[in-house]
């Protein structure tokens, strides 16, 4: 009996030798277990998150095997760790650069309110230029949370609808940043 | 231990400069005198050239504000002499409105960063100064965040507002 498990098809109809479901949920399923992290880590939290990498906790169990380091290439931009506003225009243009779909995720008290630093030169909370789309707690988190905002990540993937991004809600939310 | 003492140190500076040092204290064994901005440059010509003394490590320069008093920015300079392992701090006060000092670029190439952050955070104008722009706030900054004027918090966050504590 082996032990591997592997992940559980999505509802759909099945008979003799064919199996339908809709095309937003297998796709949906196929993004969500190969997500492309970007790390963009600027402290502790950025240590917290080799942890995470390594083989203790093992991130790649998820499928987040392979960091990208090319924005190009990313699907999740991580968000770990202190943002000062010199930083801010340069975080903005790395999520620029990603392709859509895309998703964020803030690490941490710092990227998700500017944490303990309440003061002139540090950006409070990512999501005063960039959409996040799932904040992590803590200070730093330890690495089960982090898997946690990571799983809930997968989740939104999951369930996203393959149109979401035309829509005019999505437009609107961007355009309240100034991206378009 | 260091070959000069403090003593022997402030006597050679008052050889020179007799008059135009002043507030002299030793507070933890570091000597530490005032200055006027007429004499600064002199004083720390004096101290890196001199053969005896011979300060040529340029530690830091910082600002210091006191909004009450009637000079209320005050730059500092600390000098090391690495070879009689001694080190002086010296203060010029300068009145509001006419933040102005001659640069140290002249005698140390290091001073061209501190210089810059001195005037990032403090507004100070060190005239002479090569390339006298911000270093490390974001270019488009428009207040010297260290000067008391200005709050130290920012403006934009909202986890802290009174309502969130029923206040």
């Amino acid at each position: 009996m082996s032990e591997i498990q592997i992940v559980e098809a999505p509802p759909g109809v099945e008979g003799a030798g064919f199996f339908a479901t809709s095309l937003d949920k297998a796709i949906g399923l196929a993004r969500s277990y190969s997500l492309w992290p970007l790390p963009f880590a600027t402290s502790c939290c950025g240590i917290e998150f080799m942890a995470t990498m390594a083989s203790t906790y093992d991130l790649s169990r998820f499928g987040a095997e392979r960091l990208s380091f090319s924005p190009r290439q990313a699907d999740l931009l991580m968000v770990m760790g202190t943002i000062s506003k010199k930083m801010g225009p340069v975080l903005r243009q790395v999520y620029l650069q990603m392709a859509e779909p895309r998703w964020v995720l803030a690490m941490g008290a710092c990227a998700s309110s500017g944490g303990i630093f309440d003061t002139y030169s540090v950006l409070q909370g990512i999501d005063e230029i960039i959409p996040v789309d799932v904040y992590i707690p803590g200070c730093p988190p330890r690495p089960e949370a982090v898997i946690d905002g990571f799983m809930q990540i997968q989740k939104l993937v999951q369930t996203e609808s393959l149109r979401r991004r035309d829509s005019p809600e999505y437009q609107k939310l961007l355009a309240s940043y100034g991206i378009q | 231990m260091s070959k000069i003492t403090n003593e022997e140190l402030l006597n050679s500076i008052k050889g020179r400069f007799d008059s135009d040092v002043t507030h002299i204290s030793e507070p933890f064994g570091l000597l530490t005198l005032e200055t006027s901005r007429e004499k600064i440059i002199d004083l720390l010509t004096f101290l890196k050239t001199d053969a005896a003394l011979q300060f040529i490590y340029l530690t830091d320069i910082t600002a210091i504000h006191y909004p009450e008093t009637e000079k209320p920015i005050g730059i500092i300079y600390h000098l090391h002499s690495l070879v009689n392992n001694v080190r002086i701090r010296i203060k010029v006060f300068v009145a509001d409105g006419d933040v102005k000092m001659p640069t140290a670029t002249t005698l140390w190439n290091g001073a061209n960063w501190m210089e810059r952050e001195t005037y990032d955070l403090f507004g100070v104008v060190f005239e002479g100064h090569p390339d006298l722009r911000r270093i490390l706030n974001v270019d488009d900054m428009t207040v010297f965040p260290m000067r008391k004027e200005y709050p130290l918090e920012d403006p934009n966050r909202v986890d802290k507002r009174d309502y969130f504590f029923g206040r």
